[in-house]
């Protein structure tokens, strides 16, 4: 296999990006340029994707040390692509929602840019020990972000999110190693790939159970995986625009995507025993965030909850182990990734125009502010699953695969807990409703005070921003089939 | 093709109208009219089409992605199925649709947000036509959702106001809770018979319910499950508070969507499913509870309501009861579709006569501030007369005679209960309607602008004039015969019909006693009535303390409990141990390091050691 390939140089792109700024190049120009051929380059590889053959394709292998067989190795499927696509779309509206800057504008971006660069390295690699190290890239940018920029407490929010999140990974770390440490002499390597065929390979292996634990805690942890979500909300309230819509938008779909590559694949026997408590705490995620998600006072934070809280539906996905849930769950990756997205993008609006995100000051902000709105309410209701947004084909997948996973029907049918817990999620749909429209309401319609009346409405490149987002997210409400032909082959463990 | 041009017509014209029309007034108006019309022609040539018409693309389908050796075979086609009962419920859609648009003309001329409601209206005709032509539970619920956006758009329009805002929000979430249901009902079909189509869950097709329909009470369950849904949209008790709160939007849309066609849809569903429904006694029985407490209680409480639009939102939710009680008593769908057929003219009418008389009155809603007006707006007046007595069933000479006759006598069939649930409900819509017709027309005027009230422009007039033709004549049979397949009770006693005749009878001439020589207010009040029963109120106070006060416990033990004492407090415990002591005291980036460096030197030693 070649030492490069196309996603070795995939991967550079935004880290050459970040380089380039640092040295003092133009910020602004510069990460357009990058982010927009990233998305291009990210395009023609989907284009270029056999999907009829499947499987891993672009495979490049750098060797780094022989001895713990620990390559620099990249390859992707459907799944990775799709996360590719949804990483560079992001990192597009990321980029194009930054205000101009005074001060430190070259370290803002080429931040911005680190973190895409790192998310695009996790996503292309197919060794473990790189997955984890790019994801690591990408957290560090994040932090000096919320840290430097942030608004409101951004040292007790930054001081927090690093050490939960920094914790959350050593522990994901710990379990990394766990199951390196537990493969069988002769093969032990980080080579994702081989992990995940060696369950069907070696039918009788298996890992100990305090390792699924670890990878368990630790990639729900970088989820917010309830109880271990509180660093979440009041990260992406403090964190400046961009770095909150990447953090939820695609750092976040990191840890569910390790679920879906590592945890399920190497531990069938472990989801299935300790099934109903996952089972619990993603309706703790659904039902007890979300209600916590109406209480909020403060946009902002509501749209962190919020995400948290639409964690649960894709834990539902991968709890219930089926071709429609796994593929719902994708779906909702990228459908999440890219509302939370274009929500935080709002926001930051709301934001940077009356400095204020409580509800209690705002309101009626759709009349000086009527494109503001709208995008709002495009947003809005991709958010809360409607049809027509990519949303709702995930939720809906998410659905029926969980029903199915569950009890058939027959004579003396009692419903499984895996299918009360889809009720739960269903009721979740009206949770989100809730919370969402409220917002919707206390924020942009009733009556406006005085002093809103001559708020000048959004900045022409967050409306492209928002507008691309959207976009997305309708071609994929649509027309699901399009991004499920990738998706789908390449979910099953 | 032609369905397909049908369905995505105003689709296209909403999305036109958003992309270019938004500019000009003019251009808004003429896409979604010009949109509306094309529907109503294709619509007609479609119902004159001897055979069904059905065509269908996929949506999702992992089976053709999987290959043939797939594991499963998931499915959701779009699907437009094209028969008897779709034809039928197309040409109301599309024929009142246009009529309203241009309606509108008049009615919105000088509002704001003008090209933003001929979207929204564009938006609303897309998405009920998808209900109308769905061939499938599931894009039923695709649609179902998106007249909803619709609703809350339009209701919504005057968004500055707060009342609107709360108004639309409220119907969206109502419906929500309704829509709840219906999933779950879906979803229990699903795994019951392993299809949501429903041309595999008719009776022809039975071996798809063995399984359902070999236990009667998960059967009757997956049917009230899916009726949830009917509950919501159709406004019936428990879930109907929003459907009054919905007269927050502009008249024309309270017609369209909130009286004729859109909160019929629930009726429509029903009917859809009723081949199901058929081999659930269980499901009927709540089915026919629920309309005939609704069809009784609306009228209650629409008699004591002082403003015009809400009298006539009162009486849309009582005449939907009927058309859900139609569905558990009589043995064929087309008995309610036929009431839901000239309900969706007469109500339309009447709402479109009320528009006409709010705008006269200078946007005065309430009907103590009118008081006679026909004189002064002598066409509004005639067709409002006519619109009226419509409601009431007026022997013989209206439509609505034909078809809520035909569902109270099918009732009397069922049971004395909802026998006598329906015959009440016909006494308090002659009082209603008597109530509103006498205070609003009759007597001297109660205010400056009842003196000062006009005739509305001729584009409003002209649909008023064109709907109270089938206001009258659309449930004569032969009109009849040509729409709904209906039957008539066997066993009926002759004194029926004269009793609903008398009750009628009784129930107008007492109103006009009650309320002669122009009152200025009710001569008897009964505040149980005007305040709807309590029930907006107790669901008020069970949004507050139920669930806002749910939520804002588990706001501060989130706040102060997981986050304070389990995370900050374990943390701060941790580093009093001096394990984390260090980079705590130096900043978070050193804190990264450290774990970093952990996770290092972890790896060394795992590596080592091995």
């Amino acid at each position: 296999m070649s030492p490069t390939g196309p996603l070795f140089y995939l991967t550079l792109l935004p880290f050459v990006a970040a380089v380039l700024v640092m040295l003092g190049s133009p910020a602004r120009l510069v990460s357009r340029i990058f982010s927009g051929v990233l998305l291009a380059l990210t395009l023609a590889l989907c284009v270029q994707y056999d999907r009829a053959a499947g499987g891993m394709a672009f495979g490049s292998e750098l060797p780094v040390s022989e001895s713990l067989d620990l390559s620099l190795r990249f390859g992707a499927d459907g799944l990775s692509l799709a996360m590719l696509l949804l990483t560079a779309i992001v990192t597009v509206a990321a980029v194009w929602v930054i205000p101009p800057m005074q001060d430190r504008e070259n370290l803002f971006y080429a931040c911005v840019m680190l973190i895409s660069g790192g998310v695009v390295g996790a996503f292309a690699s197919t060794d473990v020990l790189f997955f984890y190290a790019f994801h690591e890239v990408a957290l560090i940018p994040t932090f000096i972000l919320i840290g430097l920029w942030g608004s409101g407490d951004r040292r007790v929010a930054a001081w927090k999110a690093t050490i939960y999140l920094g914790a959350g990974s050593f522990v994901l770390l710990l379990g990394i190693l766990g199951v390196y440490l537990n493969l069988p002499d002769g093969v032990r390597t980080f080579d994702m790939t081989f992990w995940r065929n060696l369950p069907q390979m070696q039918p009788d292996f298996s890992l100990p159970h305090w390792v699924y634990w670890l990878l368990l805690i630790g990639f729900g942890t970088l989820i917010s995986l309830f109880p271990f979500h509180s660093w979440a909300p009041q990260a992406y309230a403090s964190a400046p625009t961009p770095a909150a819509m990447l953090h939820a938008g695609v750092l976040k779909k990191f840890g569910l995507y390790g679920m879906l590559r590592i945890l399920v694949p190497l531990f069938p026997e472990a989801m299935e025993q300790y099934l109903n408590i996952f089972l619990i705490l993603l309706c703790g995620n659904i039902l007890y965030i979300g209600l916590v998600t109406i209480a909020q006072k403060r946009l902002d934070w509501m749209l962190g909850y919020s995400s948290v809280m639409h964690m649960g539906y894709i834990f539902l996905g991968i709890a219930a182990l089926n071709e429609i849930s796994l593929s719902g769950a994708a779906l909702l990756m990228v459908a999440h990734g890219l509302s939370i997205a274009a929500c935080f993008a709002v926001c930051g609006v709301v934001r940077e125009r009356t400095g204020t995100l409580e509800f209690a000051d705002l309101g009626g902000l759709a009349k000086p502010m009527p494109r503001l709105g709208l995008l709002f309410g495009f947003a809005a209701m991709a958010s809360v699953g409607l049809p027509g947004f990519a949303n709702f084909p995930g939720e809906l997948m998410v659905f029926f695969g969980a029903v199915g996973a569950g009890e058939v029907f027959g004579p003396g049918f009692t419903p499984s807990a895996i299918q009360i817990a889809a009720i739960v999620a269903v009721w979740g749909v009206v949770i989100s409703a809730v919370y969402m429209l409220r917002a919707y309401r206390r924020v942009f319609f009733g009556s406006m005070p005085e002093r809103w009346a001559r708020l000048a409405d959004v900045p022409v490149f967050t409306r492209y921003a928002v507008i691309l987002l959207v976009v997305a997210l309708m071609v994929v409400g649509f027309l699901p089939q399009l991004l499920l032909q990738y998706v789908t082959p390449s979910v099953l463990p | 093709m032609a369905p397909w041009i049908l369905l995505f017509t105003p689709l296209v014209m909403a999305a036109a109208i958003l992309f270019v029309g938004l500019r000009s007034k003019t251009l808004a108006a003429a896409l979604a009219i010009g949109g509306a019309l094309v529907t109503c022609v294709i619509s007609w040539w479609l119902f004159l089409q001897p055979d069904p018409i059905t065509a269908k693309i996929d949506w999702i389908n992992l089976g053709a992605i999987l290959g043939p050796n797939a594991p499963v075979d998931f499915a959701v086609p779009i699907g437009l199925s094209i028969d008897a009962l779709a034809k039928s419920m197309l040409v109301i859609v599309c024929t009142i649709a246009p009529l309203v648009f241009i309606y509108s003309l008049g009615y919105m001329a000088h509002e704001e947000g003008y090209c933003r409601y001929f979207a929204g209206l564009s938006l609303f005709l897309f998405s009920m036509l998808g209900i109308v032509l769905a061939d499938n539970f599931v894009m039923m619920f695709i649609f179902w959702e998106l007249v909803g956006v619709s609703s809350y758009i339009l209701i919504g329009h005057y968004f500055r106001r707060d009342s609107a805002a709360e108004a639309s929000k409220q119907a969206f979430t109502v419906n929500r809770i309704g829509d709840f249901g219906f999933m779950l009902g879906i979803l229990m079909f699903w795994l019951s018979t392993g299809t949501f189509v429903f041309a595999d869950l008719a009776v022809e097709n039975a071996p798809a319910l063995a399984t359902l329909g070999a236990s009667p009470f998960w059967l009757a369950t997956a049917c009230v499950l899916v009726f949830c849904g009917t509950i919501g949209k159709s406004a019936q008790m428990p879930l109907h508070v929003w459907l009054p709160n919905s007269m927050e939007g502009p008249t024309p849309v309270s017609s369209l969507l909130h009286a004729a066609t859109m909160v019929a849809a629930g009726v429509y569903l029903l009917a859809r499913l009723f081949p199901v429904l058929e081999g659930s006694p269980g499901a009927l029985t709540v089915i026919g509870w629920v309309g005939g407490i609704t069809c009784f209680a609306a009228g209650l409480m629409g008699i004591q309501q002082n403003d015009i639009k809400r009298i006539l939102a009162y009486s849309t939710i009582s005449q939907l009861g009927y058309m859900v009680l139609g569905i558990a008593v009589a043995p064929l769908a087309g008995v309610a579709m036929f009431h839901l057929f000239t309900h969706a003219f007469f109500k339309c009418l009447l709402f479109l006569c009320s528009g006409s008389v709010i705008l006269g009155m200078h946007h005065k809603q309430d009907i103590w501030e009118m008081g006679g007006l026909k004189n002064k707006m002598p066409v509004t007046f005639v067709t409002m007369v006519i619109g009226g007595l419509a409601l009431m069933g007026f022997p013989y000479v209206t439509s609505g005679f034909y078809s809520k006759d035909l569902i109270i006598e099918f009732a009397y069939e069922a049971g004395w209960p909802w026998f006598l649930l329906a015959l009440g409900g016909v006494f308090l819509t002659a009082m209603y309607t008597t109530r509103l017709l006498v205070v609003v027309f009759f007597g001297g005027p109660r205010s400056e602008e009842a003196k000062k009230a006009h005739e509305s422009p001729a584009v409003m007039l002209f649909a008023l004039v064109m709907l109270s033709i089938p206001a009258i004549c659309a449930g004569f049979p032969p009109i009849q015969k040509r729409f709904f397949e209906i039957d008539h009770p066997h066993h009926l006693p002759g004194w029926v019909p004269i009793a609903i005749m008398v009750v009628l009878a009784v129930g107008i001439v007492a109103t006009i006693l009650l309320y002669r020589g122009g009152p200025k207010k009710d001569p008897v009040l009964i505040p149980f009535f005007a305040n709807r029963l309590y029930i907006d109120a107790i669901y008020a106070q069970i949004v507050r303390w139920a669930q806002d006060g749910t939520a804002g416990a588990l706001r501060f033990f989130d706040r102060w409990f997981i986050d304070g004492i389990c995370v900050t407090f374990g943390a701060k415990l941790v580093s009093a141990f001096g394990f984390t002591l260090r980079f705590l005291q130096v900043g978070n980036i050193q804190a990264y390091a450290f774990f970093f460096g952990a996770g290092v030197v972890a790896l060394l030693y795992f590596l080592v050691a091995r």
